[in-house]
């Protein structure tokens, strides 16, 4: 019993931090409530006012196109830097640590603004361009380049998800890819039918993460685009901000919220459904 | 035969090596070309070299008063005692509940170990309004409260998981003795397990000292007077007060001290935060 003494303070901030917010979230959701004046019970009303908002379904769609993009990119792209750092390289220990600083220092503020300067109008990358004579690119100006630039920036922290997957491949027996070898397997053949089923939970884990997180990404967009231009990158955690913080909608913001949670939910539940059938537990 | 393997054999790896340091530069790159670029001056700021050509410190001597009435001084201390009093806060909280939930059995410790777990996944965003009128209802709103005193009741789940797979990994032979010997639970963690889990508490301390600098929305929620903004919001709002290139340069040099502290915490402590990310992802 003196077990529970000590988990006590997890059990009071689950409740207080985490469980009663998001029981209030949901009722909150069916009020009209703006802090000031007390709140005012309105059914699903705000839900229906998203439903019929244009705002709403952009943020929802950049939302989807956000994940779409930079998880899958993420992913691939660290599985592959892993890949290669795991072939005996030397100097892996140096070559580890600059892949990962973007991922510790990517969330900054100092780094979006430092994104901003990069590919703003008359930023450092289209000076070069400027230079080299090639057309300047509003990368931040035109609708699909600044959604692209915010997603890149979220890829370029792979280093965490890399290193989760290269600690997976150093674990792989070397035995195992010895044996396809001798029967005459390609590299590539190895890679996908032996190394790829062996690091499954690993896949899994980092889908996981990559994707609550991604659903979630307030700071670079925020800083670097701040949501535009017209609306390109005003993925929902924006829009909750928005509506919550400026408009004071602490309802219409709820509903939002609960949306958002009821499809990161959603997504979570189908993805560890269906590893049954796709990820492999050695034990 | 022979030869042919090995000069694909050389070639592969030296294709290896330089995808892996063209990449690297890239990803390198904008952090160097920050640098740089911070001491150049005005006119110059703007161009793809890194070194810059009259080195100057007018953009951090100038950046370092700030646009507003509040100086990057404020800012800073304000980084500094904010992650303080969380990292400490979050240490010692993730520590003893980790401890309960490694060493000990109680009822509905099952049950409470797969919430723990669930919540790693927690969007934290879903329940930023009611959060916020909590803490408005508390009369928190513009302190630091709301940013530190959640952390003190384990609400960073990461860590408390971290230290729970790391106790676990501890054999349990000595704080059986210790037991035997008549030692109580408190006495156990903190005279017999508290040196061995050191490791384990300097990854956390990293990690939630770096975080918490980088910590940007919850601060913009709750704090509205300058003069207790953190760097992050700090370079935000002068960003955002800032036109032309001279104030860019200022902006810059900011930035870099800003991402400083983190950087050089991170190169002298590598293995630290390496093992960190491995043990939760591997342990899953």
């Amino acid at each position: 019993m003196i077990g529970l003494v000590f988990v006590t303070p997890w059990i009071f901030g689950f409740l207080a931090f985490k469980a009663i917010p998001l029981g209030m979230a949901c009722v909150l959701s069916f009020e009209d409530y703006n802090i000031v004046s007390s709140p005012f019970f309105i059914g699903f009303e705000n839900y229906w006012t998203a439903f019929h908002m244009d705002e709403f379904w952009q943020s929802a769609k950049v939302s989807f196109l956000y994940v779409l993009m930079t998880v899958p990119g993420k992913m691939l792209f660290s599985l592959f830097i892993a890949y290669l750092l795991s072939l005996n390289v030397k100097f892996i220990g140096a070559f580890r640590s600059v892949y990962y600083i973007p991922s510790l220092m990517g969330s900054s503020v100092a780094v979006a603004i430092l994104w901003k300067f990069l590919f703003m109008t008359d930023g450092l990358l289209n000076r070069i361009l400027g230079k080299m004579g090639l057309p300047l690119v509003g990368w931040l100006t035109g609708d699909y380049t600044a959604l692209f630039v915010v997603s890149l920036q979220h890829v370029w922290q792979f280093g965490s998800t890399m290193v989760v997957f290269l600690a997976a491949l150093k674990n792989v027996p070397q035995s195992l890819k010895e044996a396809a070898r001798i029967d005459g397997a390609r590299e590539w053949t190895i890679f996908w039918h032996v190394t790829v089923p062996y690091i499954t939970p690993m896949v899994f884990f980092n889908l996981m993460t990559n994707l609550v997180t991604a659903f979630q990404e307030f700071n670079s967009p925020y800083v670097i685009t701040g949501g535009g231009p017209n609306h390109a990158t005003y993925l929902m955690s924006l829009m909750i901000y928005q509506n919550a913080f400026r408009y004071l909608k602490m309802g219409f913001a709820s509903a939002l919220s609960i949306m958002l949670f009821l499809t990161i939910t959603t997504v979570t539940v189908l993805l560890f459904l269906s590893s049954k059938y796709w990820v492999n537990y050695q034990d | 035969m022979a030869k042919e393997i090995s000069t694909r054999r050389v070639v592969s790896r030296f294709l290896t090596y330089a995808v892996l340091i063209l990449i690297g530069a890239l990803l390198i790159y904008p952090f160097l070309w920050l640098v740089g670029s911070s001491f150049k001056d005005a006119n110059h700021v703007f161009t793809e070299s890194v070194i810059p050509a009259n080195p100057t410190l007018s953009g951090y001597i100038e950046g370092w008063k700030g646009t507003g009435s509040v100086s990057f001084a404020t800012f800073f201390l304000n980084t500094a005692m904010f992650a303080v009093l969380r990292v400490a806060a979050t240490v010692v909280s993730a520590t003893i509940v980790a401890y309960g939930f490694a060493r000990f059995t109680f009822p509905f410790k099952k049950l409470m170990l797969s919430v723990l777990i669930a919540t790693l996944l927690f969007p934290k965003t879903v329940i930023l309004v009611p959060s916020y009128i909590i803490f408005t209802k508390l009369n928190w709103v513009d302190s630091y409260k709301p940013l530190i005193v959640p952390s003190l009741f384990a609400a960073d789940t990461y860590f408390v998981y971290l230290m729970i797979q790391f106790f676990r990994g501890l054999p349990r032979d000595m704080d059986e003795a210790a037991e035997i010997d008549g030692c109580g639970s408190v006495k156990r963690l903190l005279l017999v397990l508290l040196p061995m889990v050191k490791p384990a508490m300097v990854t956390c301390v990293l990690f939630q000292f770096i975080w918490t600098s980088n910590d940007f929305l919850d601060p913009m929620i709750y704090l509205s007077t300058e003069i207790k903004f953190p760097v992050s919001i700090g370079l935000k709002v002068n960003m955002d007060a800032s036109t032309g290139e001279i104030a860019w340069t200022n902006i810059l040099a900011m930035s870099v001290l800003a991402i400083l502290p983190p950087l050089v915490l991170f190169s002298f402590c590598q293995r630290y935060f390496i093992e960190g990310i491995a043990t939760t992802g591997m342990k899953n």
